[in-house]
């Protein structure tokens, strides 16, 4: 429970070397209305029990550390604030559809293996020419795939995809926006390169069209956009596959 | 305990550290390279830089500008020749990062668009929107994904520096999520660690920022340079200190006291005009920007908020279009951590601790007094800012010198062979052990936090913007008494499995070391220069004393650092009046006739 000056935070903890299964615990904080769900943690840590464990750095929401499950939404931490949580008690667990290291603690290794494969890194056009200087870039053509690239990693459209939590192997919302991120910019040319990962096994069809990711994205990157342009990128190139093998029998 | 056996390890993979690593791999493929990070990479703290990194590429600019701009920001104490190397790279640099993709703004004709930045008399300030730093973290990140001869080990934390006759062995880890010690096997090592913002209470720096490279190589052997040079930025959120970029300023924005005057033009910034002009008012050098709000706070002319005195920063007249152009970040931090929108509101601001201009000792090819050991970034003393750096300089630091520390170690490690330290495993094993002595300690001590905070608190005292004997040597003492609460605290957790507060136990200890190197470096220093302002009787800049280099070495657990000054390397600009504003203008003038 919580009165006008404390509120009630509700942490879903695990400690694998003595819990067989999560337990929760109860803390009373002071209630600020400037502090975030992050400094409520912190508190907690600092001054009650040390052994709460989360992962936390920026506390400005850019460096996608603080991910956790709040009141049942995937969000940041830093950025959650306690004036807009309930106030009979905020609830924190760590992020849904991914294994509990301890406490707060997500197993997050997969999601850079994602990147590698999806080749998330420029594949430039030319060999750049030394002396040559930058490629141009018009501010249009930045745009096509600058919100793409505002991803911060913190995995929260993972805990909202709920074919990541039936299938772990999806690469997911984060890592096919962010082959969509090179795909759109004007000075690569890996799609081809990105393609066969993007359409094939657990790629964009395993996506089920719900949307969530995108809803909870702390960047509007729209991931659910990136994942069904590919979707249509993806069933365009069987079909001119498919018609460049009929060509070639006939 | 595990062993690994790299060619080069790097200890870091921020901006720097990243740069390293491809540069290696770049270098020569066959080469091993062990990424050490405590964090993923793309959590570390270079994230969270907004404005942009500096570049000469205007045909009215000049490398010779960006010399003079950059050793004038830092009050003559740049080693002019480090900053030549430095400013005749930056670009080149910038443009690798454009050819690996980053997301620099453009002009409506595709080339890269320059804003301007305090203290720089052209724009020459590449950016992407206001998150420069995060489009260069994830640029060099996503990047550093092909190379097959980088092999991270992501949050690992560094426990210690292994260094055996004068060489540098190889780094001891903790694998965070295990709890068990992976002892890294190389000739070379780079450490790419960053600041130590953290020492002070109110600072701009992610948790994470807590100098464990500056002091892990000071506990090493190698000094630390120049640590009394802390820089406060001067428009940071009230209470958690977070950013807002100067490239508000850089924009157009304007700062204002309580009777809504824009009161630097009271402070050699002057005259103010509508337009923002280079070198004047608000793009004035940032130490002058928080000594400044200092002396209007003193004199009552700052606005009361709930977390202390504020100015205010307008950006109300740059209108919304070109505030989410520019700058989105900034309206999204002031909407949603203080209910402000930009537009229609000006922001609450003070100066909080951002920068350490100081670290490790290297020369102008980031080696150490220790063979096979570089240093490269903000931990880093190369000698390229001096007493004040100015804003935007580091970004490109990140990558000119993490390239050259990664060719310097890797030219190194194949120079000198596989690392033969028979004594390396019973040294790590040493190493362990003391890492483990917290976990092992049976004491009904005090809780850890309180000495943090203590500690925070002192420092803010004694090495804040204003600096004068008596605090520093009350802030001296006080921290020799926090050290010594420091060995005898009790943790909750004495387990192994990712223990964050062992974890924070051990970068207490980094921090009180780097903390005793700041202020006693800072009471050895008797005049004022740049970031060091002293109120007692030394307030001005002293060159026949202390045109000289701090130098700070380790000298026992219990006693205070060993003080010693070093020449600075003039080559081409004599000292002369650091001036901005009109007196800036009449300065260059009498200069160049």
């Amino acid at each position: 429970m919580s009165d006008a000056t404390t509120i009630t935070v509700r942490v879903r903890r695990y400690h694998p070397e003595h819990d067989a299964a999560p337990v929760v615990r109860d803390y009373r904080v002071p209630f600020a209305p400037d502090w975030s769900v992050l400094q409520a943690l912190q508190y907690i840590k600092d001054e009650i029990d040390g052994t709460l464990t989360f992962r936390w750095s920026c506390r400005m929401a850019i460096c996608g550390s603080c991910g956790m499950m709040i009141d049942g939404r995937p969000a940041l931490a830093c950025r959650t604030f306690l004036r807009d949580c309930n106030p009979a008690g905020v609830e924190v667990s760590s992020l849904a559809h991914f294994p509990v290291e301890r406490d707060l603690v997500a197993v997050l290794d997969g999601f850079v293996e994602k990147l590698s494969r999806v080749k998330a890194y420029l594949i430039p056009k030319r060999e750049a020419i030394p002396g040559a200087g930058e490629n141009l870039q018009t501010p249009a053509e930045l745009d096509r795939y600058r919100p793409l690239s505002a991803c911060i990693n913190c995995q929260l459209c993972y805990a909202a995809c709920p074919q990541f939590g039936l299938e772990p192997k999806f690469l997911g919302p984060g890592a096919i926006a962010l082959a969509h991120r090179y795909n759109e910019d004007s000075r690569d040319a890996g799609k081809n390169a990105r393609l066969d990962v993007l359409r094939g096994d657990h790629g964009v069809f395993d996506c089920t069209a719900v949307g969530y990711c995108s809803v909870v994205c702390p960047m509007q990157v729209d991931p659910a956009h990136a994942v069904n342009s590919n979707k249509a990128r993806a069933a365009a190139s069987w079909l001119s596959g498919a018609f460049a093998k009929r060509g070639a029998r006939s | 305990m595990e062993f690994f056996d790299a060619d080069v390890a790097i200890v870091g993979a921020g901006g720097a550290g990243l740069r390293a690593a491809i540069a290696i791999a770049q270098y020569d493929p066959a080469l091993t390279v062990a990424l050490v990070s405590k964090v993923y990479p793309m959590r570390s703290h270079t994230v969270a830089a907004e404005g942009g990194a500096a570049g000469v590429v205007q045909a009215h600019d000049s490398l010779d500008a960006h010399f003079h701009d950059t050793v004038a920001g830092g009050d003559w104490l740049c080693d002019q020749d480090v900053v030549e190397y430095f400013v005749s790279r930056c670009t080149p640099e910038l443009l690798q990062m454009e050819h690996w993709g980053c997301p620099w703004s453009r002009r409506p004709d595709g080339r890269v668009d320059v804003r301007a930045f305090g203290g720089m008399k052209i724009e020459r300030t590449w950016f992407a929107a206001d998150r420069t730093g995060m489009h260069m973290l994830h640029t060099l990140f996503q990047t550093s994904l092909q190379f097959r001869s980088i092999r991270r080990f992501d949050e690992h934390f560094c426990a210690d520096l292994l260094v055996d006759g004068g060489n540098v062995r190889g780094v001891l880890t903790i694998a965070i999520a295990s709890g068990e010690f992976v002892a890294i096997r190389a000739p070379s090592v780079i450490v790419a660690t960053g600041g130590a913002g953290r020492v002070f209470r109110e600072n701009t720096n992610g948790g994470i920022v807590t100098g464990d490279g500056m002091a892990l190589a000071y506990l090493r052997g190698v000094p630390l340079r120049d640590m009394e040079f802390v820089q406060y930025h001067p428009t940071c959120m009230p209470g958690t200190g977070i950013l807002f970029t100067e490239a508000c300023r850089g924009e157009g924005g304007w700062l204002l006291n309580r009777d809504g005057y824009r009161y630097l033009q009271d402070y050699g910034l002057g005259p103010p005009s509508d337009t923002p002009r280079n070198k004047f008012m608000e793009l004035g050098p940032r130490d002058w920007l928080s000594q400044a709000f200092w002396r209007e706070e003193r004199a009552g002319r700052t606005i009361d908020g709930p977390h202390g005195a504020v100015v205010h920063l307008d950006l109300r007249h740059l209108g919304t279009a070109k505030l989410r152009e520019r700058l989105p970040q900034i309206c999204d931090l002031a909407k949603e951590f203080l209910g402000i929108d930009p537009a229609n509101s000006p922001i609450p601001v003070r100066p909080a601790v951002h920068y350490t201009m100081g670290g490790i000792l290297v020369d102008g090819r980031c080696a150490t007094s220790v063979a096979g050991l570089y240093a490269a970034g903000e931990c880093s003393s190369v000698g390229i800012h001096g007493a004040n750096r100015l804003g935007s300089n580091s970004l490109s630091e990140l990558c000119v010198f993490g390239r050259l520390a990664g060719e310097e170690a890797a030219r190194h490690a194949r120079e000198a062979g596989a690392s033969d330290a028979p004594n390396f495993g019973e040294q790590a094993r040493e190493a362990a052990d003391r890492c483990l002595e917290p976990l092992a300690r049976r004491s009904d001590g005090e809780r850890m936090a309180g000495v943090r905070r203590e500690m925070a608190d002192t420092m803010e005292r004694g090495c804040g913007i204003f600096r004068q004997e008596e605090a520093l040597a009350a802030t001296c003492a006080k921290l020799d008494d926090l050290t010594d609460r420091s060995r005898a605290i009790r943790l909750d957790d004495r387990s192994r499995t990712f223990n964050t507060e062992w974890l924070l136990s051990l970068e207490l200890g980094y921090q009180l070391e780097v903390a005793k190197a700041m202020a006693h470096s800072a009471r050895a220093r008797l005049e004022s220069r740049g970031a060091h302002q002293r109120l007692d009787g030394y307030t001005s800049r002293d060159d026949a004393r202390f045109l000289r280099h701090t130098v700070a070495t380790w000298a026992g657990p219990s006693a205070p650092p060993r003080i010693s000054h070093a020449d600075v390397r003039i080559t081409r600009s004599p000292p002369a009046v650091r001036a901005y504003g009109a007196a800036g203008e009449t300065a260059a003038t009498g200069r160049s006739t």
